[in-house]
């Protein structure tokens, strides 16, 4: 890869509309005004890095990680896991991926969240990793719970699982949500319906992935990240015309 | 026909949601205990070279609201304009940064060092400045912008160069309030509404 080249714009008829009036916070909160478009620049082509010392060795199991492995939290136990990749299919490698999640009866353990269901003492919701030369990270965890919400009158949010991702630049910044393949609530959801490219959606549907289930343990789901990549040309270090 | 260009689609974004501190600042939910090292907590250490400055602000709604919940992240250079990593870079300055809102007064602070200029590819030199990423609740896909500040020459900035607007090149640039300190308002949407970029 030339590591000195733009990022590849971001088609952004492939991510949510950033204002949808089902989904009513973004009514307030989404700029009306146009996004100022650029070249990237070393601001958005360079970024953090982070180092394996960093990281405790349960940091990506979230069955343990809460009680610093002293008991299970409670739930369907689950292997989430996949590459992340650029747009021409390299994987990222050392690259870090968190996630959080509510716990199997829907719940988060954060101060403002007031759910019924409740909370898991053997259950903090958050974990991360770093990808290795490949690309491929994974998560040992539970299935999160649906859950209702205050938007319209009775909605729902599938069961999904919250991802940061960073790549190896600023500009590739991402945070995503996986679902569940076969869950009725996704068309549902508000919050999935903002993105109204159908092939998008679908890739945020994680599929089951039987092959990598562990028999009398866990059963696995496997979820991809596409991140932008770089242009390729050599005639990238030159002034504009030259 | 024509050959098959093989390119994915990058992955579509989804609302970092209300519950964001979880995964990226647990202790500021009190679940601090679940990792060893929290990730971003300052962008310097002590030690690093030049001027440490600290930058106050509000990320308001389109009604005027100071938003309690919203998370944003910091990159930049260290006070030479080199990013961590590159050679002779200090290596006290991470350069990144994680803060939030206060859940009380909606107020955000970032402490760090005055970042240096850095040029882009044609050589043309960009104005110090800060890039930032928002997230929240209701924002469904991470808002960019940067911070300059008010006690630099920014005419010659690139990127404020494009700002057909003037008076919305303002919305980019942070007030110097007293010594090594600046106010930096976020508009998300109405009159003041801050630059946001696609970079």
């Amino acid at each position: 890869m030339m590591t000195n080249s733009p990022l590849i714009p971001r088609n952004r008829a492939l991510h949510p509309v950033p204002y949808d009036p089902d989904y009513k916070t973004t009514m307030a909160r989404a700029p009306l005004l146009p996004l100022l478009s650029m070249d990237s620049s070393a601001s958005e082509e360079t970024g953090p890095t982070f180092g394996h010392n960093q990281f405790g060795a349960l940091d990506n199991n979230l069955i343990l990680n809460w009680t610093r492995g002293a008991a299970p939290a409670v739930g369907e136990r689950i292997l989430m896991h996949g590459r992340v990749v650029d747009e021409f299919g390299r994987g990222v490698p050392h690259t870090l991926v968190e996630i959080w999640q509510a716990n199997a009866g829907g719940r988060y353990r954060h101060k403002k969240d007031g759910y019924l269901a409740p909370l898991d003492p053997n259950f903090g919701g958050a974990g991360r990793t770093l990808t290795d030369a490949e690309g491929r990270y994974q998560f040992l965890t539970i299935r999160p719970g649906a859950y209702p919400w205050p938007n319209r009158g009775n909605d729902w949010r599938p069961m999904h699982i919250h991802i940061s991702v960073f790549g190896h630049s600023f500009g590739q910044r991402l945070i995503t949500q996986m679902y569940f393949e076969g869950d009725p609530l996704i068309p549902l959801c508000p919050i999935a319906a903002t993105v109204k490219n159908r092939a998008s959606l679908e890739q945020l549907v994680a599929p089951l992935d039987m092959a990598n289930s562990k028999p009398l343990d866990y059963i696995a789901y496997k979820f991809d990240i596409v991140l932008r990549g770089r242009r390729q040309s050599m005639f990238e270090n030159k002034p504009e015309g030259m | 026909m024509v050959q098959k260009l093989e390119m994915l689609s990058e992955t579509a974004s989804q609302t970092a949601g209300p519950y964001v501190h979880i995964g990226l600042m647990p202790s500021y939910t009190g679940n601090g205990q679940i990792f060893d090292l929290e990730l971003g907590q300052s962008p310097v250490a002590e030690g690093a070279k030049g001027e440490i400055i600290e930058i106050t602000g509000s990320v308001y709604d389109g009604t005027g609201w100071a938003m309690r919940d919203a998370l944003i992240e910091s990159w930049q250079p260290d006070a030479q304009g080199l990013f961590a990593g590159e050679a002779g870079a200090d290596p006290k300055v991470s350069g990144f940064c994680r803060f939030a809102a206060n859940a009380d007064s909606g107020e955000f602070t970032l402490r760090t060092v005055k970042p240096g200029r850095v040029a882009l590819r044609d050589g043309r030199m960009q104005a110090p400045h800060i890039s930032l990423w928002i997230v929240a609740r209701g924002i469904n896909i991470g808002l960019q912008t940067r911070i300059y500040f008010e006690d630099e020459d920014n005419s010659a900035d690139p990127l404020l160069a494009r700002i057909e607007q003037r008076p919305r090149v303002d919305t980019l640039i942070a007030k110097k309030t007293g010594p090594g300190r600046y106010r930096f308002d976020i508009r998300l949407q109405g009159p003041g509404e801050t630059v946001f970029l696609d970079i």
